[in-house]
């Protein structure tokens, strides 16, 4: 009896992340969520903006979840399972806070980038000020909120920064048409700061983008 | 005539009433609508025997078709005829089950080539007027997919809420997907492959020859002798019995006990339980199978290949699809692996279908997905009820 609480309690304040990329998805889009977990993102996105929404999950009992929601979802990787993909066969291609714990970062952001019209790509940020103070200060790899593992228990293998995120977009073409960075207290930050303050401050970053292909709306 | 002789002959008599007049329901297909086989043979006349559950709604838009596996049968949620024991899926199908009776009608019908009453060697064949035995036409699961339309047809369905199945059940799942896309809404192909591998072919072969080995098996004409390839069979139900098993199942349920014995009895007898339940697999089957079936539905089932006639592109059998997919694998089976449903899942993305895949952590093996699962049931449950509420059927507990 406890877990439907705790399902309710999600239900009535979805994570603001999610918020922001339902706000970025057209109504009616056919969206691909990829590490979408157990389908709360994309049961967001139904509910809100009537999309037709698919899913990748690698954690298996989180599919089973999801399916058993009524999500269509597929047990998968997305190191793995993206190439199976056509082109363009989505609206919207989204990385949800997973880009960090690819084996392949660049090859997943491309897949993504062909895979969508547009991709969505989120990540907690290591550039924010406290990463940044815990490893200058402390001499050790950062625990924060958004960064709840120790070292040896991170599924977050790539790890980056706003402007390292930045930079591989520019290195795989993609156009950034939004970039909206979070304060750790889920405030956005102002959109005219530079980048180099929305790398101090922002835990994390949604990204707005489209691929070298595609041409500009 | 021994004790053990008239029991036989009573088993073959039990077995030959439900082949010519089974306790389900049946439909009947005249000469003037002969079945077109892939062997370009045409089959006529030609009988369905299937089994419903539930109510059909006014629309005809409820109903769910459950296709079964190879030595299965109708019977998914009914008592068997023969053996006495529940239906074959009854944790699955039934009143407030996850296929819920209560709101889907539900078809299941006996496979051509099968004995429990549709049409298959053991039938009467019009030429002659003795059963067919090998002079049945070799079948395949396209022709019992085809057999199954005649059936959903006769019913006057247009379009089947959802296909269920699995193992070769899930084989016809795919097939329908395939053959009839606009008569399919929703699909759930379980613990299956869109191909028989080598090893698949493999087992079956062993199967097969130890039938025909069986002096008794006559050429497959043994209906009008006295003697029935019981031991043939049995033997070929004992090796695939193995294969429907996963080791850590073998070993939780026997390991290396004795049965009924303290000490190895230095013979051939069934020492180990695990030899003793092998042998009870076996004899307790041949009382209800028909050996030249075992024969035609394993071939049927060899010959599968969903690529074959599009290039060898497994996503060319599904371009155009708007059906939705959920397909379920289990960790520990071994006969149809989670990388054979994987390769269904990834032709279904390749052109874009709406399709879900789990696979489900169990260490029963391929048999899992007819035993007590709850994550899998959960699964099945869920995506029906939400591919119900698309369909226009209400939610749970509204009623179709």
């Amino acid at each position: 009896m406890n877990a439907p609480d705790r399902s309710l309690a999600k239900a009535k304040s979805p994570r603001v992340d999610h918020v922001l990329i339902a706000e970025m998805v057209e109504a009616g889009a056919r969206v691909l969520d990829v590490g979408c977990g157990d389908g709360e993102l994309l049961q967001l996105l139904a509910e809100r903006r009537g999309v037709d929404g698919r899913g990748v999950e690698l954690q298996r009992d989180k599919v089973n979840q999801a399916v058993a929601r009524g999500l269509s979802v597929i047990q998968g990787d997305a190191d793995r399972d993206l190439d199976n993909y056509p082109d363009q066969a989505f609206d919207y291609a989204i990385l949800s806070l997973t880009i960090q714990a690819t084996r392949q970062p660049k090859t997943v952001l491309e897949n993504l980038l062909r895979i969508g019209r547009r991709a969505i790509v989120s990540f907690p940020n290591f550039g924010h000020w406290r990463v940044r103070t815990g490893l200058l200060i402390g001499g050790r790899m950062p625990v924060t909120d958004n960064l709840p593992d120790l070292w040896y228990l991170t599924p977050n293998a790539h790890l980056c920064t706003i402007r390292d995120f930045a930079d591989l977009c520019e290195r795989v073409d993609a156009t950034v048409e939004r970039a909206v960075a979070f304060n750790d207290h889920d405030r956005r930050l102002p959109i005219k700061w530079s980048l180099s303050m929305q790398n101090l401050f922002g835990e994390k970053a949604v990204f707005l983008l489209h691929g070298p292909k595609r041409s500009k709306t | 005539m021994t004790a053990a002789q008239s029991d036989i002959i009573a088993s073959v008599a039990r077995r030959q009433s439900e082949i010519d007049a089974p306790s389900s329901q049946i439909a009947h297909f005249d000469v003037s609508a002969p079945l077109h086989l892939a062997c370009q043979q045409d089959l006529a006349p030609f009988s369905v025997a299937y089994q419903t559950y539930g109510t059909l709604n006014a629309a005809k838009s409820n109903a769910i078709l459950i296709c079964h596996a190879l030595t299965a049968d109708q019977y998914v949620a009914t008592q068997h005829p023969i053996t006495g024991k529940p239906g074959w899926w009854d944790i699955m199908v039934g009143p407030g089950k996850p296929i819920d009776t209560e709101r889907f009608f539900v078809i299941c019908s006996n496979v051509l080539g099968g004995c429990m009453g549709s049409t298959g060697p053991a039938s009467i064949n019009p030429k002659t007027g003795a059963p067919y035995g090998i002079d049945f036409p070799v079948i395949t699961i396209g022709d019992m997919v085809e057999a199954q339309a005649r059936l959903i047809d006769y019913l006057g369905i247009d379009q089947l809420f959802a296909v269920v199945g699995g193992s070769m059940g899930g084989m016809q799942v795919v097939e329908w997907a395939s053959r009839f896309k606009d008569r399919v809404f929703a699909a759930v192909p379980i613990a299956t492959t869109a191909w028989h591998s080598s090893q698949n072919i493999a087992f079956h072969e062993v199967g097969r020859q130890a039938v025909m080995a069986d002096p008794n098996w006559q050429s497959g004409n043994y209906y009008a002798t006295d003697k029935v390839p019981r031991n043939g069979l049995a033997v070929a139900r004992m090796a695939a019995h193995i294969t429907y098993l996963s080791e850590e199942a073998l070993h939780r349920k026997f390991g290396r006990s004795l049965q009924d014995r303290s000490e190895k009895t230095f013979s051939f007898n069934a020492d180990f339980q695990v030899e003793s339940y092998l042998r009870h697999q076996g004899s307790s089957f041949v009382d209800r199978f028909d050996a030249n079936s075992y024969l035609y539905i394993t071939r049927a089932m060899d010959y599968f290949d969903l690529r074959e006639g599009r290039g060898s592109v497994l996503a060319d059998a599904f371009r155009g699809t708007q059906t939705r997919f959920c397909v379920v694998s289990f960790t520990s089976d071994w006969l149809y692996p989670t990388r054979e449903s994987r390769r269904i899942v990834q032709a279904l993305n390749a052109v874009a279908a709406n399709v879900s895949f789990v696979e489900i952590e169990s260490d029963k093996g391929h048999d899992a997905f007819l035993l007590d699962e709850p994550t899998f049931h959960a699964t099945v449950r869920g995506f029906l009820n939400a591919a119900a509420l698309k369909h226009g059927l209400g939610t749970a507990g509204n009623g179709a």
